[in-house]
C-alpha cells in the first residue's frame, strides 16, 4: 500500500519479492495441505448437501428430509413422555442441558475447594485422566460402570434397595442408555473445566480475597463476589468449548451404544457415520454433517467475539 | 507457642475440616471407575462378572493382558505397533510444517494473509464430520485407503490449524532483537527460523508435541474411516471390536483399554506441564 505514493527503487523491489519467496516458503506447505485435506473437503461437504445422489442441485430438500426424519427429530415421543428414541437433534440437546452446567459448576467448584489444599493437585491430576484416556476407551468405561453383573452403579443401586430399570444394564436398555452415556461423560469432561478454572484462579491476587475478609465477607459471599467474576473469561471459554465436544460426541457413543438400542442414544455425528458409512448416502451424511458444522461454527463464532470484547 | 497455636487453630476450622472432606471424596468417588478397570484388567472373567469389588486379588494375573495383547482375531500388540506407525509421524510432521507457517503468518506481509488466519481460525470450530466424505474419496482416488500414510497426511492436515495458532501466540512472545541481529549478520530466514526461533521455542514445540501426540493416539474417527483390513487398525479401532459376540469379556475388554491408555497416560505423566499449558493456550485462543 505504502509504496504505490512513492517511487519505488529496484533493490526495494527485490527486497519485496525476496521476502515473499521467504513467506510462501513457511507457508505454503501448510496451507497447502490443509487446502487439499480439510479446506477442499468442508467445501465439496457443502455442496453435497444440496445435491440428490446424481448430483442434481435439489435445494433445502435434504435438509427437510433429515430434520422431518424421527431419527432426527421425534417431538411427539418426546413430549407424550415415552422413553428414547427422540431423535439424534434432542439427545444432543439434553446431552448439552445436562452435562454442559454440571461440568461447569463442578469444575468451578472443585477449582476452588482444591486450590489450597494438601494433594490438591494430585486430585485435580486424577479427575484429569477421564481427558486423558481415549475416548473410546471412555466409552468402555462407561458400560462397565453401569453393567449389571460387574458395574458399580447398578449394584450400588440394588444395595441400597431400589428396583427396577437402573439396576439392570443401563446401555443395553431405551431407557437408560443416553442417560448412561449422559452421565459417564460428566465423569470423563469435568477434569477440562477443573483445569481451566484452576489455571485462572491462580491469576486472581491474594489480597482482593484478604481484603474481602477484612470486610467480613464469608465464604459464599467470596466465591461469588470474586471468584465467579474474576473467571468469567475463563468460564466462557470453557463453555464454548464443552459446547463443541458435546455437539461433536461421537467415540464414546461408537464404543458404548453405537446410539441404540433402537436408536435411544443416537447422536448427530454417530447419525452422519451411519448415512455415509454404513448406508452409503453421502448426501444425507453430508446434510447431517452441515447441520452439525452450523452448530459448532455458531459458538466458535460467539467464542471469537467474545474474546476480543475481552 | 501461641502462635503455633492460633495456627491450627486457624488450620482446623469446621468449613476448612468439611473442605477436606469434600475434595478427597471428590477424589475417591473419580478413582473408583479407574480402579475398576484396573481390577477387572487383573482378574478372571467368571470374577468380574460378580462385580470387580468382590474378587479376590490373590488370582490377579497378566492373563488378560498376555490375551489381549495377541487375541486370536484382533491382537491389541498389532495395534499399538500401528498406532506407533501412524502417530510419531503425524505427530513430528505438522509440529514443522505447522510451526514453519506459524512463523510466516506472524513475520511476513502478503497477500490473503488476514482471510486466510480467519479460514485456519473457524477450521478449528468445524467437526471431523464435515470432511470426512469428500476426504474418504480423495484419499480413494489417491489409493490411499488402507494404507498409514493417508492417516498421516489426514491427521497432519487436520492437527495443522491448531499448531499454527498455538505456535503463533508463542512465537509472538520471543523478543524480536535477537532475530533482527541475526538478519544484520546475514542469516537468511530459514537459517534465523531453524538456528534462532526453533532452539528459543522448546517449551512451545513441547507443548504441541504432547497433545498432538496425544490426540493422534487418541483419534478414532479418521482411523475409522481410512482404515478397514483388520491387519491395518490402530489399537483404539480394536477395542469395540474386543467386545465378544455373546457376552462382554471384561477381562480382555479392560486389558486392552489399559494398554492402549498407557502411552497418552506416559506423554501427561511426562509432559504435565507442557500437556497442560498447551490445553490452556489451545482453549483460550
Amino acid at each position: 500500500m505504502s509504496s504505490r505514493g512513492r517511487v519505488t527503487t529496484r533493490p526495494s523491489l527485490t527486497t519485496r519479492q525476496h521476502e515473499l519467496v521467504s513467506a510462501a516458503g513457511f507457508v505454503v506447505p501448510a496451507v497447502a495441505i490443509m487446502g487439499v485435506f480439510i479446506i477442499y473437503p468442508a467445501i465439496a461437504t457443502l455442496v453435497l448437501s444440496f445435491l440428490d445422489s446424481d448430483g442434481n442441485f435439489v435445494g433445502l430438500q435434504n435438509f427437510i428430509q433429515v430434520l422431518s426424519h424421527e431419527h432426527t427429530l421425534n417431538l411427539s415421543r418426546f413430549l407424550s413422555g415415552e422413553s428414547p428414541p427422540w431423535g439424534s437433534l434432542i439427545h444432543n440437546g439434553l446431552w448439552v442441558i445436562v452435562h454442559l452446567p454440571i461440568t461447569l459448576i463442578l469444575g468451578l467448584v472443585l477449582a476452588t475447594l482444591l486450590h489450597n489444599i494438601k494433594g490438591g493437585p494430585t486430585i485435580k491430576a486424577i479427575i484429569f485422566i477421564g481427558m486423558v484416556v481415549p475416548m473410546v476407551v471412555g466409552g468402555v468405561l462407561i458400560r462397565f460402570i453401569f453393567d449389571a453383573g460387574s458395574g458399580i452403579v447398578p449394584n450400588f443401586l440394588s444395595a441400597l434397595g431400589v428396583e427396577g430399570l437402573v439396576t439392570r444394564t443401563w446401555t443395553a436398555f431405551p431407557q437408560t442408555s443416553l442417560a448412561a452415556l449422559i452421565l459417564g461423560s460428566i465423569l470423563l469432561w469435568t477434569g477440562f473445566s477443573l483445569t481451566m478454572h484452576s489455571s485462572g484462579l491462580s491469576t486472581i491476587p491474594k489480597d482482593f480475597y484478604e481484603s474481602a475478609e477484612v470486610d467480613g465477607a464469608g465464604v459464599f459471599t467470596k466465591f461469588t463476589k470474586i471468584t465467579v467474576p474474576m473467571l468469567a473469561p475463563v468460564t466462557s471459554v470453557v463453555i464454548a468449548m464443552t459446547l463443541l465436544w458435546e455437539i461433536k460426541i461421537f467415540d464414546i457413543v461408537y464404543a458404548a451404544t453405537e446410539g441404540g438400542p433402537g436408536g435411544s442414544s443416537m447422536v448427530l455425528s454417530f447419525q452422519m457415520y451411519r448415512y455415509a458409512f454404513r448406508q452409503l448416502n453421502h448426501n444425507l451424511a453430508a446434510t447431517v454433517a452441515t447441520i452439525l458444522s452450523a452448530f459448532t461454527l455458531l459458538v466458535g463464532m460467539w467464542l471469537l467475539r467474545r474474546n476480543r470484547e475481552v | 507457642m501461641s502462635t503455633t497455636i492460633q495456627a491450627l487453630k486457624k488450620k482446623v476450622t469446621p468449613l476448612r475440616a468439611t473442605q477436606y472432606v469434600v475434595a478427597y471424596a471428590f477424589a475417591v468417588l473419580w478413582l473408583i471407575p479407574f480402579v475398576g478397570i484396573l481390577v477387572a484388567s487383573v482378574s478372571p472373567f467368571r470374577e468380574v462378572v460378580r462385580g470387580w469389588w468382590t474378587v479376590n486379588l490373590a488370582n490377579a494375573s497378566l492373563d488378560n493382558f498376555i490375551g489381549a495383547w495377541s487375541h486370536a482375531t484382533m491382537p491389541i500388540g498389532q495395534g499399538m505397533v500401528n498406532s506407533f506407525i501412524v502417530t510419531v509421524p503425524a505427530t513430528i510432521i505438522p509440529l514443522i510444517l505447522g510451526s514453519m507457517a506459524a512463523y510466516g503468518f506472524l513475520r511476513y506481509r502478503f497477500p490473503l494473509r488476514k482471510s486466510l488466519f480467519v479460514i485456519i481460525i473457524l477450521l478449528l470450530a468445524i467437526p471431523q464430520h464435515m470432511v470426512a466424505v469428500p476426504l474418504f474419496r480423495i484419499m480413494q482416488s489417491l489409493g490411499m485407503i488402507n494404507t498409514f500414510q493417508g492417516l498421516i497426511v489426514a491427521h497432519t492436515a487436520w492437527g495443522m490449524p491448531w499448531v499454527i495458532l498455538f505456535m503463533r501466540g508463542y512465537f509472538s512472545t520471543l523478543p524480536i532483537e535477537i532475530e533482527e541481529a541475526a538478519r544484520i549478520e546475514g542469516a537468511g530466514s530459514a537459517r534465523i527460523f531453524f538456528g534462532v526461533i526453533v532452539p528459543m521455542s522448546w517449551p512451545g514445540l513441547a507443548s504441541v508435541f504432547a497433545l498432538q501426540f496425544s490426540w493422534v493416539w487418541n483419534d478414532f474417527f479418521l482411523a475409522l474411516i481410512t482404515l478397514y483390513h483388520p491387519d491395518m487398525l490402530v489399537a483404539t479401532q480394536r477395542i469395540p471390536l474386543l467386545r465378544g459376540q455373546f457376552h462382554v469379556d471384561w477381562g480382555v475388554l479392560t486389558a486392552a483399554a489399559v494398554i492402549t491408555t498407557l502411552v497418552p497416560l506416559l506423554v501427561f505423566v511426562l509432559l504435565q506441564k507442557y500437556y497442560v499449558r498447551g490445553f490452556i493456550g489451545f482453549a483460550s485462543k
